[in-house]
C-alpha cells in the first residue's frame, strides 16, 4: 500500500518535471522565433525609411547637379524597384542596387561645391549613410538572432519539442561584404 | 598578446558571436553565458555588499558603544557590546535594502543629475542621435535616452537598471572632438555597458559603496568627537582610558576587531568595485569592436581621450568607475591614464588601446 503510494507519488513527480521542463523549452522556442520575426520586421522598417528618403534627396540633388539626369533617373528606378521586389531575395538584389545607385550620388556632389554646402544636402547625407549603416546592423541583428532559434532547433534536447510541434529553420540573410559598413565606394 | 583570436569577421563572425578572447575568460564563452554570468555576478556583489555594510553598521555599532561606555566605573559589558552588534547590523542592513530599492528606480535619473547631464532630442544633435540607433540596432536593444554634459572635460558613460531603462551621456567636449567613426566607437562601447547588463551593477555599486564611504565618514567623526569629549559621566582625559581597565579580554578583543574592520570595511568594498570595473572595460571595449567592426574608430577616440588634461567638474568617487575613461583630477591632470594598480577604476588605456587593435587581426 505504501509502495503504491510512493510509486504514484514518483510518477507524478516525473510528470509534473518532464512537462515543466517541455514547456519551458516550447516557450523558449517561441521566444527565440519571435525575436527572429521582429528582427526581420526591423530591417524592414529602415529599409521603408531609406524609400521615403530617396526622393528628397533626388530632388534636393535636382537643383544643383540637374544635367546629371542619368544618375538621378537610376537611382529612382533602383528605389522604385526596391519598393516593389517581391520576396526577400528580390528585396535584397534591389536594395543592393539601389545602394550602389546612391554612392554614385554621393561621389558625384564632390564634384558640385555648392550643392555640398546645402545644408538640407548635409542633413539627407548623414541620413541615408545613417540609414544604410542601420540596414546593415539590423541584417547582422536578425543573422544573430535567427542562428540562436536555428540552433536551438538543432540541439538536444530543445529538438525534441521543436520536432514534436513543428517549429521550422529560418533563412539567414545572406551578407554579401563585410564591409557593409559603408557606402560603396565608387569608381568612374 | 593572446587575445587577437576570435574575430574572424564577416558574416560567420556575426552568426556564432563569440567574444573576442579575453585574459581571465574561456575563449570560447558566447554572448549569452556572459550576460548570464553577469547577472550572477551581480547579485553575487549586491550579497557581499550587503554582508560588508551590515558587518560595518556592527563595527560602528560596537565602537560607538565603547567610545560612549569608557568612563563608566565597571568598564564595558558584554550585553552592552552585543547590543551594539545587533543594533548597528540591524541598523545597517535596513540602509542597505533601501538604498538599494531606492537606487533601483532612481539611482539612474540621480546620477544623471548628480553629473550635471541634460536631456537632448534629435533635433539638437541629429548625427550623435543616429549613431546611437544604428548602435542600438546593432546591439539588439532598445534606444537608449541622450544625455549631454556641459563640461569641455572628454567623457562619457551609461546608467539604467536594464536595456529598457537605459542612458547614455556624453560631455560637449568630447562630442566636439569626435569624428563620425570615433562618436561611433565611444557610443558602441557604451551600449555594449547597456547590452553586458554592467549598467545594474555600476549603479547599485555606486550605492552601495557610497553608503560604506558615507557611514565610515560620519562614524568615524562620530567616534573622534566622541572620544574627544569623554564618555558616560563626563570625565575628562585621563580617566577616560583606566575605565575599560575593568572590561572582560573578549570584549576588548570585539572591540579592536571592530576598529580593524571599520577601518577595512570600506577598502575591501572599493577593491571588489574596482576591480569589476576595470575587468568590464575590457569587455566593453570588446564587445564595441564587436558591434562596429572598426577598431580603429574607438582605438582613435580613446587617444584623444588619452591626451586631454581636462577635467570633469561633477564627479566623485561613487561615480567615477562609470565613465569610459578615469575622470578623477589625479588620473587626468596628471596624464596619469597608464597606471593600473589595484585602487584603479580603469585599465591603462595604453592596454586597452593595445587589446582594441589586436581585435583587427
Amino acid at each position: 500500500m505504501v509502495v503504491a503510494l510512493i510509486l504514484i507519488g514518483l510518477l507524478v513527480f516525473l510528470v509534473l518535471v518532464v512537462g515543466g521542463l517541455f514547456f519551458g523549452m516550447y516557450n523558449g522556442l517561441v521566444r527565440k522565433r519571435v525575436a527572429s520575426e521582429t528582427a526581420w520586421s526591423d530591417i524592414d522598417v529602415q529599409l521603408k525609411r531609406r524609400h521615403d528618403l530617396v526622393p528628397n534627396l533626388v530632388n534636393t540633388v535636382q537643383g544643383y547637379a540637374s544635367h546629371e539626369k542619368e544618375t538621378l533617373e537610376n537611382v529612382i528606378q533602383a528605389r522604385n524597384q526596391a519598393v516593389g521586389a517581391d520576396g526577400p531575395a528580390a528585396s535584397a538584389a534591389a536594395e543592393g542596387m539601389l545602394s550602389s545607385a546612391l554612392g554614385k550620388i554621393f561621389a558625384l556632389s564632390e564634384a558640385y561645391p555648392d550643392l555640398k554646402a546645402n545644408q538640407n544636402f548635409l542633413s539627407l547625407q548623414e541620413e541615408l549613410t545613417s540609414t544604410e549603416n542601420k540596414i546593415g546592423f539590423a541584417r547582422t541583428h536578425y543573422n544573430r538572432t535567427t542562428a540562436n532559434y536555428n540552433e536551438a532547433l538543432q540541439t538536444v534536447p530543445s529538438n525534441i519539442v521543436a520536432g514534436m510541434c513543428g517549429f521550422q529553420k529560418r533563412d539567414l540573410f545572406e551578407l554579401e561584404d563585410a564591409s557593409q559598413r559603408e557606402v560603396p565606394q565608387v569608381k568612374f | 598578446m593572446t587575445e587577437s583570436t576570435g574575430q574572424d569577421g564577416g558574416a560567420s563572425g556575426a552568426v556564432h558571436e563569440e567574444l573576442p578572447a579575453l585574459k581571465g575568460l574561456p575563449s570560447n564563452l558566447t554572448f549569452n553565458d556572459l550576460i548570464a554570468r553577469n547577472k550572477r555576478n551581480s547579485t553575487l556583489l549586491v550579497l557581499i555588499m550587503f554582508t560588508l555594510i551590515t558587518l560595518f553598521g556592527s563595527s560602528l555599532g560596537v565602537i560607538l558603544v565603547a567610545v560612549g561606555e569608557q568612563g563608566s566605573e565597571q568598564g564595558i559589558q558584554m550585553p552592552a557590546i552585543v547590543s551594539g552588534i545587533l543594533m548597528g547590523g540591524a541598523f545597517g542592513l535596513v540602509v542597505a535594502l533601501i538604498a538599494t530599492v531606492w537606487s533601483w528606480y532612481s539611482g539612474a535619473n540621480a546620477i544623471l543629475r548628480m553629473t550635471g547631464s541634460r536631456p537632448l532630442s534629435k533635433a539638437d544633435d541629429p548625427q550623435l542621435f543616429n549613431v546611437v540607433e544604428e548602435l542600438a540596432i546593432a546591439g539588439g536593444v532598445p534606444m537608449p535616452s541622450i544625455h549631454l554634459i556641459d563640461d569641455p572635460a572628454m567623457n562619457a558613460f551609461a546608467t539604467g537598471r536594464d536595456p529598457e531603462h537605459a542612458a547614455v551621456a556624453i560631455t560637449t567636449g568630447l562630442r566636439a572632438q569626435l569624428n563620425r567613426d570615433e562618436l561611433a566607437g565611444v557610443m558602441a562601447h557604451e551600449i555594449s555597458h547597456i547590452r553586458h547588463y554592467d549598467i545594474r551593477l555600476g549603479m547599485l555599486m555606486a550605492t552601495l559603496a557610497g553608503i560604506i564611504v558615507f557611514a565610515a565618514d560620519v562614524g568615524g567623526r562620530a567616534a573622534f568627537y566622541g572620544a574627544l569629549f569623554g564618555g558616560r559621566g563626563g570625565r575628562g582625559g585621563g580617566g577616560g582610558r583606566g575605565g575599560s581597565g575593568g572590561s572582560n579580554p573578549l570584549v576588548i578583543i570585539i572591540i579592536v576587531l571592530a576598529v580593524v574592520f571599520a577601518i577595512l570595511a570600506p577598502l575591501c568594498g572599493m577593491l571588489v568595485r574596482f576591480a569589476m570595473s576595470r575587468q568590464r572595460e575590457f569587455l566593453a571595449d570588446a564587445g564595441a569592436v564587436e558591434l562596429t567592426r572598426y577598431p580603429a574608430g574607438l582605438a582613435g577616440a580613446l587617444r584623444k581621450l588619452g591626451a586631454s588634461r581636462q577635467t570633469l567638474q561633477h564627479v566623485g568617487k561613487s561615480t567615477a568607475p562609470l565613465f569610459i575613461v578615469n575622470p578623477m583630477k589625479a588620473a587626468v591632470s596628471r596624464g596619469r591614464h597608464d597606471a593600473s594598480t589595484a585602487f584603479s577604476t580603469h585599465p591603462a588605456l595604453s592596454e586597452r588601446i593595445a587589446r582594441i587593435e589586436a581585435l583587427g587581426g
